[in-house]
């Protein structure tokens, strides 16, 4: 597969919010607004990009070598949770708004299971350093633009007339369960 | 040997490496704070129960430090926390009343009758969904203990049935208030030892049917008090705590019994 491939495939065809229900969580939790959608996409893009380069070479170069494969998802989880962590501090020093914006779900990206979900999926389908970073580019860059097109209609539920039972979360799930099959459109073209 | 002691050493350099890391970027990207925050913090109780309406302690703190909040924010901690904290702020803590909280209902086994013989889930908040619960009397205390589980102080008990709270350990988070499915536990004043002890609005005749220990409307205390602190509204009177003296004149004067004194009551204990 070339690289071209796996960046459209990541993002629309296997879309991981969408195709393989990854990180709902703050899928559904920061998509209220498209300001802090952005910011949240951008600070999933730095974590699932950075986390899925280190952890490929940690994998590579000392878990293969010393037979510790089993020591994976530990290892991993240690570098994303630390890997948050300085995010969290970068964000809190250069943009105080966005992380007051993001509040507890920049602290969830630690148990976001996108971030997880590629760094392990990198290993199993056995890319290169360079097939990683491409998909962990696309499938984060998949995630910000689920986030953002969620966002932006649900801005627009504030204009619209919702039952009262559906109003909120219930709308928020229908709507998510309608853009999946949207994006199923996007089937066969890789 | 190595088998343990490879995978040990992997993971611990591995951590020790990014705990490393992590503590150099928090020196390099170190955000100042209000210092005053970090100082109201450490008086603050920290027990996170989140009664002022603040996320945790740490939320508290800066609100306070910010003047978004006032010094007597933190219901937990009362006076001598307010104190602290307005020695801190640099302003005067002003008279914070201690309240604690107090469940409004004596109808225990004996006193109360049931309409049905309940046997659910042991949950006041399960058992109120089915007719209001089993008591007669559906203004009453349930006696589940759903306030007991989420009291982090152990300051609530179900004796003989009725949740009773004790003084000296509650804390005022309103976690029992919040929860009784009821809304029969009300903040009273410390020092108040004379409380009304029902909350049902029913006509006297019918909560003399139901319970032997309930207001039944008859206005003996709102005329005997030299006070005048009493109020009488929907069949049940209410006592203005700030003017009350503990006189215990209205105590005597029930006929049934649902004025309560709390020094009556602990001189029972003691005899």
């Amino acid at each position: 597969m070339n690289i071209f491939t796996i960046l459209i495939s990541t993002i629309f065809v296997n879309n991981y919010v969408f195709s393989q229900f990854l990180g709902i969580c703050p899928f559904l939790g920061v998509s209220n607004k498209t300001e802090t959608a952005t910011g949240m996409g951008l600070a999933v893009t730095f974590v699932v990009t950075l986390s899925s380069v280190i952890t490929w070479v940690i994998q590579k170069t000392i878990l293969d070598k010393f037979g510790l494969q089993y020591l994976q998802t530990i290892v991993f989880i240690l570098v994303i949770a630390s890997l948050v962590q300085f995010v969290e501090m970068f964000l809190k020093k250069s943009s105080p708004n966005l992380y007051k914006a993001l509040g507890v779900y920049l602290p969830l990206i630690t148990t976001n299971c996108i971030v997880l979900g590629v760094a392990i999926l990198n290993i199993e389908q056995k890319y290169n350093i360079i097939e990683t970073i491409v998909n962990s580019l696309g499938a984060s860059i998949g995630f910000a633009i689920a986030l953002l097109l969620m966002a932006g209609i649900r801005e627009k539920f504030d204009f619209a007339d919702i039952p009262k039972p559906l109003q909120g979360f219930p709308i928020g799930l229908i709507t998510s369960g309608l853009m999946a099959i949207a994006f199923l459109g996007f089937y066969g073209i890789v | 040997m190595s088998a343990i002691l490879v995978p040990v050493v992997v993971l611990g350099g591995l951590g020790l490496l990014f705990g490393f890391s992590l503590g150099f970027a928090s020196k390099a990207f170190a955000v100042e704070t209000d210092p005053k925050a970090d100082e109201i913090r450490k008086v603050l109780p920290g027990a996170n129960c989140g009664a002022c309406g603040y996320p945790g302690c740490d939320g508290c703190a800066v609100a306070i430090a910010e003047g978004n909040a006032p010094v007597s924010a933190c219901i937990v901690g009362g006076s001598s926390v307010a104190e602290k904290i307005a020695d801190i702020m640099g302003t005067d803590a002003g008279n914070v009343v201690r309240e604690v909280a107090t469940v409004l209902c004596q109808g225990d086994c004996s006193k109360a009758k049931n309409k049905y013989a309940y046997a659910g889930l042991r949950d006041c908040r399960a058992q109120n969904i089915l007719a209001g619960g089993s008591k007669a009397c559906s203004y009453g205390c349930l006696g589940c203990g759903t306030c007991v589980d989420v009291c982090d102080f152990d300051a609530i008990h179900i004796v003989n049935g009725v949740a009773l709270v004790d003084k000296e350990k509650c804390v005022a988070c309103q976690a029992c208030i919040k929860v009784c499915p009821k809304g029969i536990i009300e903040l009273v004043p410390y020092d108040n030892e004379v409380v009304v002890k029902c909350k049902s609005n029913d006509p006297g005749k019918v909560v003399r049917k139901n319970c032997s220990i309930g207001c039944i409307g008859c206005q003996i205390c709102v005329k005997n008090c030299p006070e005048n602190a009493f109020s009488f509204e929907n069949n049940l009177a209410r006592i203005n705590y700030e003017k009350c003296t503990n006189c215990g004149i209205c105590v005597g004067k029930c006929p049934t019994g649902a004025i309560f004194s709390g020094l009556e009551q602990l001189k029972e204990n003691v005899q």
